[in-house]
């Protein structure tokens, strides 16, 4: 988007004189929609968890009489009233907190999830910033995240932020492992880093009728999507992973001293980063923006359409996850880790580079 | 001054001053978050040589796994942040001469040294060169440090194991 916004202000006499300002337009106007994106996508997403929760539950969730009383039809103002009392709400800062560390937190972690949607395609041309290593990007800049969960612990200078933080950056410093691993198989297949290139290798179909996506081209790909699913899924601690901030022994882990705006740049990341992790699944495994019926409904908006579907479909399971499952304990996680899914994403590089020297 | 360039006096700028801040600060823990800074801004130099695919591997290893095990080293060290860091001197004179020495060696060195000079256009494709290199040009010294960082990697597990 900026390479677009450039070559258009180009062509306005009175912009194209003065490249410094261009350019700033030109980041501003693609970077801002994505920060509108994140806010809308927790909005949506809060709603969605709030509705999906209660169904599976047997109850209704959040309701309201009619327009204009309570939080409108069926509930739908609700997450509009959880952002008008965040904002309004007490800041409040401990005390004995680490002062400094305790305002920069938030951010650090906000920014790393802002900063890896700037490569994240939508469509085949609707990214902030389109380049050829935006795969490895969007995976080192959501390790970035864990400083500022580290930091919220340990500044807020209270033992169940300090536990929550540690159990959190243990997990995801683990699970990044075979996360990444079971990436590189597709990255084998596509021969690229490039998302365009990796989706634009899943096109046509497969076995006659099915679309040929990552995850149905053999087994071995098959069995990577769901070690990085369930990786992803413990990446951004969410249950059955949600020891750091587990509500039963730990009030809400590192964010326990937390209210308000700060509070909630933190509920943004969360929500962010669990787009990113069913963006990157859907990206690499299910095609992104191709129509899961090749060579029908295909176009820009309906590849937006079926990127967004993909994603939402994939956050869905998320919430499935955690009203199904059980918490895991410590060492259950561990050894999930590092005892079943470490071996078996490197069972998934060997059996796709076996498959495709051999069987196909 | 074009847009660039203030961009890279920024980022030099972020990298020298956080660099600093990791040197003299009297608190561990906020050397380590200024070393958070130091990073990225060493990444962002890396991004102006065109090196895109350093620079991310500079954050992904040097931020989201060694700093993060430093910071999770000081968490863990019992009460780690009270120690105040004391950065006394001794004999300045001649600790003083050495530093000069090293200082102006150093100088010397950078504005002799024939540089290799790489042309000054964008490579369209970085990582296929890479990997062409490693596993092509370079594939026994790489097999030689895989090995190594793999003895590393079970020394440190033997080590962390409880003795009987």
């Amino acid at each position: 988007m900026v390479d677009y916004f450039l070559e258009t202000f180009s062509e306005i006499t009175w912009l194209a004189s003065s490249p410094n300002l261009s350019f700033v337009l030109a980041v501003t106007l693609a970077g801002l929609p994505i920060f509108l994106f994140m806010a809308l996508n927790a909005l949506i997403a809060v709603y969605a968890e709030r509705k999906i929760s209660a169904f599976m539950q047997d109850r209704l969730g959040p309701m309201g009489q009619g327009v204009g009383l309570h939080a409108g039809k069926w509930g739908i103002l609700q997450t509009v009233a959880d952002a008008v009392k965040l904002i309004t709400k007490e800041d409040i800062i401990p005390a004995t907190a680490d002062r400094k560390l305790f305002i920069i937190a938030p951010f650090i972690l906000f920014t790393a999830s802002f900063t890896a949607f700037a490569a994240f395609p939508f469509n085949e041309y609707l990214v902030a910033a389109d380049f050829n290593i935006g795969l490895f990007y969007i995976l080192a800049m959501g390790s970035v995240g864990v400083i500022g969960i580290i930091l919220a612990g340990y500044s807020s200078n209270n033992k169940w932020s300090l536990y929550g933080a540690m159990r959190s950056a243990a997990q995801i410093v683990s699970y990044e492992i075979p996360a990444g691993l079971s990436l590189l198989s597709v990255i084998m297949l596509s021969g690229s880093l490039a998302f365009r290139d990796i989706v634009a290798a899943q096109t046509g179909t497969t076995l006659a009728i099915l679309p040929n996506w990552f995850i149905l081209d053999n087994p071995f790909t098959f069995i990577a999507f769901w070690i990085f699913f369930v990786a992803g899924v413990a990446e951004v601690n969410r249950t059955p992973f949600d020891l750091p901030e587990a509500e039963s022994e730990l009030v809400a882990g590192w964010m326990t001293e937390y209210s308000g705006m700060r509070w909630s740049f933190f509920f943004l990341a969360e929500y962010a980063n669990m787009f990113i992790v069913a963006g990157v699944a859907s990206l690499l495994f299910l095609g992104g923006w191709l129509s899961p019926i090749p060579g029908y409904l295909e176009g820009n908006l309906w590849g937006i359409f079926w990127f967004i579907s993909k994603v939402s479909f994939l956050i869905f399971v998320m919430m499935w996850f955690r009203w199904t499952f059980p918490r895991l304990r410590t060492d259950q996680l561990m050894r999930l880790c590092w005892k079943f899914f470490l071996p078996a994403s490197f069972v998934t590089i060997i059996g796709v580079g076996i498959w495709d020297l051999f069987v196909r | 001054m074009s847009g660039q360039l203030i961009i890279f006096w920024i980022v030099t700028l972020v990298t020298v001053l956080s660099a600093a801040t990791v040197v003299f600060s009297k608190n561990l823990i906020y050397s380590a978050v200024a070393l958070l800074f130091t990073l990225l801004g060493v990444a962002g130099l890396y991004v102006f040589l065109w090196a895109d695919f350093i620079a991310v591997t500079q954050i992904l290893i040097y931020v989201g796994g060694i700093l993060v095990l430093i910071i999770f080293g000081i968490m863990l060290t019992h009460r780690i942040t009270s120690v105040r860091l004391s950065h006394s001197s001794m004999q300045r004179g001649i600790g003083g001469a050495i530093v000069l020495m090293i200082f102006v060696g150093l100088t010397s060195m950078i504005f002799r040294a024939p540089w290799y000079r790489v042309a000054a256009v964008e490579p369209q494709e970085t990582v296929r060169q890479i990997g062409r290199l490693l596993m092509v040009d370079y594939l026994l010294p790489f097999e030689v440090a895989s090995v190594l960082l793999l003895a590393a990697l079970m020394g440190a597990a033997l080590l962390s194991r409880k003795v009987n």
